[in-house]
């Protein structure tokens, strides 16, 4: 590729040059061609929202983008939760412990090795990146059916673990922290705490980690996207209820209306998909600053 | 890089470990599967090559591979396209509220595939969706987006609207980085806006390019979530060989043909990392 800029993560944070002078002026016919795309973008959310506070009688007989009717976003909601004894808040409970153990335990495999791979000249090296560079290619949906087939042979289909252990291993996640630790720790600090006789893993906890944070932010947050997001690996390990995440839970609960005699709830089938998906866009509109910082060093540095 | 010695095998252990058990694994028992067959009389034997050459005559894996890469030759482009030129207008700064812009485009990327998938197919239904009121106004009879022959394409626009902003996130995030010295040069010349994309902009992007290209091509082939929760919407739109992995799917779970599941599965792991390759060498060639 064309030579990339190579930056330092904590460099490019502190100062970020206008890339084209700020003081052009501003263009009222670029800014409404550009609104156009922020129309389609925000559309389908407020689809959302808008239906969320409709009734199911109202949601089939009323204009999708106004509201119509009583407010009945606070009734629903509390449908959402009570319908089938609450298991909506169970498939939740379920998502934020999948997250937790698979996305908390991904960003710590991939920091560990990501720190490993850059700061250790240990023998193997070489093959160990060849190995995750080449694993980066292979999508996780790929491995999916191929992982259910084995899980299936060892049993442990239908359990926590058939969803839990193979959400634990992100390759992109694992690159992006080689690339943080490469650049963002130097090699003079480990050497001095080497100096004053600190262990290896007490250097990398006290010292790397903290320097290492605005990478593990991003890739933290980028693996609870995929693990909260996820449909295909539940859909295909799970049968029991009780052990689905919400967007299987959302998934069945739409299928309802497809089996005959099946009970059609649309309004908790939207109510429930608006509710699932609040953590995740409060979470990056918190972050924001850590995760446009983190994804340019990620993705740009080749 | 600091120490020769055998600590740095501490840190990658857990990882490799669980690669080992979740892609060396279920790749070699794959492999192991699909050399096999197994039937109702006479149990499992070995058969070769045989389940590979069943593959290359199935007409409905193939009319699978078909709609995937139709998909990846027409999604792809459109998708890149758009988010380019969405980067491309945010970073010449001539937006009012650009980092509004910036933010919202991109939010479709935290919202589940299965949710994003129900939204779009509501808007598109007859039940309570749009299209039925937009005719009603318009006086027109529109296509139905979720018919046959044009569900796919309902496809793509779901998924355009999933990832057109993560990928322009990306490509703002290059052209963030580009050298300001470069555009003082050229404001000294008497460039134009089209002239610095042109020089400076779309040269700076092609690394990136590159890679949300590959990750493109990964996501097509590997089509599943949106066709298997659009026909919750729209069942006879969808047929049980849709996309390669719904029909690996289909094939394991509801018809238990575990060996011939596993030959699909390694025919399509091959052919994505095939294509995904031939981009990907261009794009990794400096990465050790």
């Amino acid at each position: 590729m064309v030579s990339a800029p190579t930056i330092r993560p904590q460099a490019r944070r502190k100062a970020q040059p206008p890339a084209t002078p700020r003081k052009r002026t501003k263009s009222w016919s670029l800014t409404a061609i550009t609104t156009v795309m922020l129309i389609y973008t925000l559309l389908p959310l407020a689809w959302l929202f808008i239906s969320a506070t409709k009734t199911q009688d109202n949601l089939l007989g009323s204009f999708g983008l106004w509201f119509h009717g009583d407010f009945a976003l606070f009734d629903n909601i509390g449908r959402t939760f009570t319908y089938q004894n609450g298991i909506y808040l169970r498939w939740l409970g379920n998502t934020v412990f999948y997250v937790v153990i698979g996305a908390g335990g991904a960003t710590l495999l991939s920091t560990l090795a990501g720190y490993g791979l850059a700061k250790f000249a240990f023998p193997g090296r070489r093959a160990v990146f060849a190995l995750i560079l080449g694993a980066v290619a292979v999508p996780p949906t790929a491995l999916a059916i191929p992982t259910f087939l084995l899980f299936a042979k060892a049993g442990i289909t239908d359990t926590v673990w058939a969803v839990i252990i193979p959400s634990l291993m992100v390759p992109f996640s694992l690159y992006l922290m080689w690339t943080f630790s490469r650049d963002a720790v130097p090699d003079e600090i480990l050497e001095s705490a080497r100096v004053d006789g600190a262990g290896e893993f007490r250097i990398f906890f006290k010292l790397a980690v903290p320097l290492l944070s605005p990478g593990l932010v991003t890739a933290l947050l980028f693996n609870v996207v995929v693990t909260w997001n996820n449909l295909f690996l539940p859909l295909i390990m799970l049968k029991d209820r009780n052990l689905f995440p919400i967007t299987l839970g959302i998934y069945t609960w739409n299928q309802q209306a497809q089996t005959v005699g099946g009970d059609v709830v649309f309004n908790l089938v939207i109510t429930g998909s608006l509710l699932a998906i609040v953590p995740l866009i409060a979470a990056f509109l918190l972050l924001q600053r850590y995760w446009q910082s983190g994804l340019a060093v990620g993705s740009v540095k080749q | 890089m600091t120490r020769r010695s055998w600590i740095g095998w501490q840190f990658v252990a857990p990882f490799l470990t669980v690669f080992a058990l979740v892609f060396l694994a279920p790749i070699a028992y794959s492999l192991y599967l699909s050399l096999y067959r197994t039937k109702l009389i006479g149990g499992t034997s070995f058969v070769g090559l045989e389940n590979y050459s069943k593959a290359v005559e199935d007409p409905q894996f193939w009319s699978a591979v078909g709609r995937v890469s139709l998909f990846l030759v027409v999604q792809v482009p459109i998708m890149l396209l758009l988010a380019l030129l969405i980067a491309l207008a945010i970073d010449s700064g001539r937006l009012y509220g650009s980092s509004f812009f910036r933010i919202s485009i991109f939010l479709p990327y935290a919202v589940p595939a299965v949710v994003a998938t129900l939204m779009w197919g509501f808007m598109y239904g007859s039940q309570f969706g749009l299209i039925r009121y937009l005719n009603d106004w318009l006086g027109t009879t529109l296509p139905d987006p979720l018919a046959p022959n044009l569900v796919l394409a309902a496809i793509g626009n779901i998924t355009t609207w999933e990832f057109v902003g993560y990928n322009m996130i990306i490509l703002f995030a290059a052209l963030r980085i580009v050298d300001p010295s470069l555009y003082e040069a050229a404001a000294i010349d008497g460039a134009g806006q089209f002239r610095i994309i042109r020089a400076i902009k779309l040269p700076a992007l092609r690394g990136p390019l590159l890679i949300t290209t590959m990750f493109s091509i990964i996501g097509s082939f590997q089509l599943f979530t949106e066709p298997v929760v659009l026909k919750t919407i729209a069942p006879n739109a969808i047929l049980t060989y849709f996309t390669p992995n719904y029909y690996a799917w289909q094939l394991s779970v509801g018809g238990q043909q575990f060996n011939y599941s596993a030959t699909v599965a390694v025919v399509m792991g091959l052919l994505t990392m095939l294509v995904a390759y031939l981009v990907q060498a261009r794009a990794v060639r400096k990465a050790v």
